[in-house]
């Protein structure tokens, strides 16, 4: 008898719609539908009635974790349409603004995956973690999200040296409790119980669904904007990319929590690149943007965002083609969780790291036969939890 | 101090409803929970539906899809309801409402008692809104 | 004009179905194809060149309805935007799907906002558009604004 579990971790920030109906015999979920369009906002619509300008602050808005990836691919987008060649000050700022928003996305994710396994202390951990790094952003840009830092060009605002010795600091904490928080992580068995083997993507997927970010750098593919198409200051620093070869979710906190680590280091070495840099020198002029078709790509903590802008010499973008990793990864979901239990079904969506904006998400369960409601999302965290305690004992 | 007012200054319980947003203020929802702000130690915690709820947080531009759930939403809470809406999309539509599947901001739906701009709000503009809102 | 060693392989393999080859950059290419040769390309892309399938872009010219086709080979940080042009009239398409998945989804949302059809896709049902606008309307298109 099958019946129908959709999946919609009620949590408050999962709230988003996106319904995913899994279709279960028993214990074991069979297939896997899903229904989305509750966030379509328009905004590749909207775009074309914006300038260049205004086009910035609309984009960043397409998601709020990813908050920079957004206009950092936009940015790269035009500057190459318009043939600009920033200064190396700015090229550093940006960087250092996209790598501050990959440490923040990864330990909310770190903090949301353990909500979904039940440990309620890690997500507490990591997002009291996560606030420091949400103070640097508030100190360099006014506000704690939506930073509204990239302009054609250039950036909008700069980064005095003073600044630079307090974010050196906060970052030696961030890195500590990183380190001490993937330790925790990594080494739990209850942990390497629930993850190993659990929602694995196989290379050969990951290339038929075009996966990208980490949950395709931890099935051994190893492609990462910032290495194969760079742009900013990553050509001008020494970093490396993180991969790995199971596939599971073990795997993706893995890469995720090594990403951390490195993208402390970048930050690092471009603060040194900015000492070296003339202050206040933090974009060229830019009078018109020609005609012409240009794509820009910027890689995101969940993969890599991609822009495609048509011009026509006018100010305002005639076609503007946005597409985020999420909707390349949440796809993957049918492939991860097909054969597994219902209790694994949410980690191994977690695992993606869905952008709830990007794309969009919620689930609730019905029953096939009765058309009922049988569990919604919090039910399933509930189930989820409840088998970690059960292996804890 | 009448019924409705003893209920109310016990702990609030919040029902989150998120329509088409970004999600910054979903975060920064949830970053109240979290130990810097910790709502939690006033009683206020957020749940899994409506039914027991005493206040619903509605946030982002309502496309034409969400609408119908808010309004169902709306229609299943427990009365008296205190209906919040937060950040600028919730309270007037914020930069999406020229977009083509705009349904109207929160209060062209449903009745609103309080609003709490910001793109996003920082939590404590949250927590100040919240407890604006009891005192009245 | 410089050209690139992957068009020049295109070429190579499927002569005269290349109709022009637009190189911007290095890394940076636009190729335009007859559209009933999509497929067979891709396929070649995909397989033989390992490029990646980004995404697609459907837009409203002069020349009619367009779509682009991005493929990036990240092996060199290469974008190759495959150009097809279809009529206003008669806006179809075969369907990649059966290459890779990763066309399912771009590909419902094209036929919903621009009224493309592709034949032989799966499920070629609602993905964005159910109860947000009415049916046989297309959005991006430019008489309806």
């Amino acid at each position: 008898m099958s019946r129908i579990i959709p999946i919609g971790p009620y949590h408050p920030l999962q709230e988003e719609p996106e319904l995913f109906k899994l279709y279960c015999e028993g214990e074991i979920v069979k297939d896997v539908k899903w229904e989305t369009g509750y966030n379509h906002r328009g905004i590749e619509k909207l775009s074309q009635s914006k300038t260049f300008d205004q086009v910035f602050f609309l984009v960043e808005r397409v998601c709020g974790i990813c908050s920079t990836s957004h206009p950092f691919a936009f940015a790269n987008c035009i500057e190459e349409i318009g043939a600009i060649e920033i200064p190396d000050r700015a090229k550093y700022i940006r960087t250092i603004i996209g790598e501050l928003e990959r440490i923040h996305s990864h330990l909310l994710w770190v903090g949301l995956a353990g909500h979904f396994l039940g440990y309620n202390t890690v997500f507490m951990w990591a997002w009291k973690y996560r606030e420091p790094v949400l103070d640097l952003f508030e100190m360099i840009t006014g506000n704690r999200n939506s930073y509204a830092m990239f302009k054609i060009g250039g950036v909008r605002r700069d980064i005095e040296n003073h600044k630079i010795s307090r974010i050196r600091e906060t970052l030696d904490t961030v890195r500590k409790k990183a380190e001490m928080l993937t330790g925790a992580v990594l080494d739990d068995p209850v942990i390497h119980a629930r993850t190993k083997g659990v929602g694995v993507l196989t290379k050969e997927d990951i290339i038929n669904y075009a996966a990208v970010g980490p949950t395709a750098r931890a099935s051994g593919v190893g492609i990462d904007v910032r290495k194969d198409d760079p742009y900013a200051a990553y050509p001008l620093v020494n970093w490396k990319v993180i991969t790995a070869e199971e596939g599971d979710v073990f795997a993706k906190a893995k890469v995720r929590l090594l990403e951390l680590v490195e993208s402390i280091s970048i930050i690092e070495q471009c603060l040194d690149g900015l000492k070296k840099e003339k202050e206040g020198e933090t974009e060229i002029e830019v009078r018109e943007i020609p005609e012409g078709i240009g794509t820009g790509r910027a890689e995101a903590p969940r993969g890599e965002v991609f822009h495609f802008v048509k011009t026509d010499g006018s100010n305002y973008p005639v076609r503007h083609k946005i597409r985020a990793p999420s909707y390349v990864n949440i796809a993957t979901f049918k492939k991860s969780c097909i054969g597994q239990s219902i209790s694994d079904a949410i980690i191994s969506l977690a695992a993606v790291d869905p952008c709830y904006c990007c794309t969009e998400r919620m689930a609730v369960l019905y029953d096939l036969q009765t058309g009922e409601k049988i569990m919604n999302g919090k039910g399933l965290i509930e189930l989820s939890s409840k088998r970690t305690w059960d292996m804890k004992s | 101090m009448g019924f409705k007012e003893y209920c109310f200054k016990k702990s609030l319980w919040v029902f989150h409803f998120g329509g088409a947003s970004c999600n910054n203020c979903d975060i920064e929802i949830l970053d109240c929970l979290t130990p810097r702000y910790d709502i939690e130690r006033f009683g206020m915690q957020l749940v899994g539906s409506i039914r027991h709820a005493d206040v619903l947080l509605v946030n982002g531009s309502i496309n034409q899809k969400d609408r119908i759930r808010l309004l169902e939403i709306y229609r299943q809470a427990p009365k008296p309801i205190l209906v919040v809406a937060i950040g600028a999309c919730g309270c007037t539509g914020g930069i999406f409402a020229e977009g083509n599947t705009f349904a109207g901001p929160v209060d062209k739906i449903i009745p609103v008692d309080a609003y709490i701009p910001g793109c996003p709000p920082k939590p404590e503009a949250i927590i100040a809104g919240i407890v604006k809102l009891m005192k009245k | 004009m410089i050209d690139l060693p992957e068009i020049e392989d295109l070429r190579k393999q499927f002569g005269d179905v290349i109709k022009e080859a637009a190189v911007r950059k290095e890394n940076r290419a636009t190729v335009t194809i007859d559209p009933s040769s999509i497929v067979s390309i891709s396929e070649y892309l995909f397989r033989n060149l390992n490029f990646r399938f980004i995404i697609a872009t459907a837009l409203e010219t002069s020349f009619g309805i367009e779509i682009l086709y991005h493929f990036s080979r990240d092996i060199s940080g290469l974008v190759l935007n495959v150009r097809v042009v279809l009529d206003r009239k008669n806006t179809e398409i075969e369907s990649l799907t059966g290459l890779f998945e990763a066309a399912n989804w771009i590909e419902r949302e094209m036929h919903e906002i621009m009224g493309i059809h592709f034949k032989n896709h799966p499920n070629l049902e609602k993905l964005i558009s159910d109860g947000n606008w009415a049916e046989g309307v297309y959005p991006y298109r430019n008489t309806e604004q």
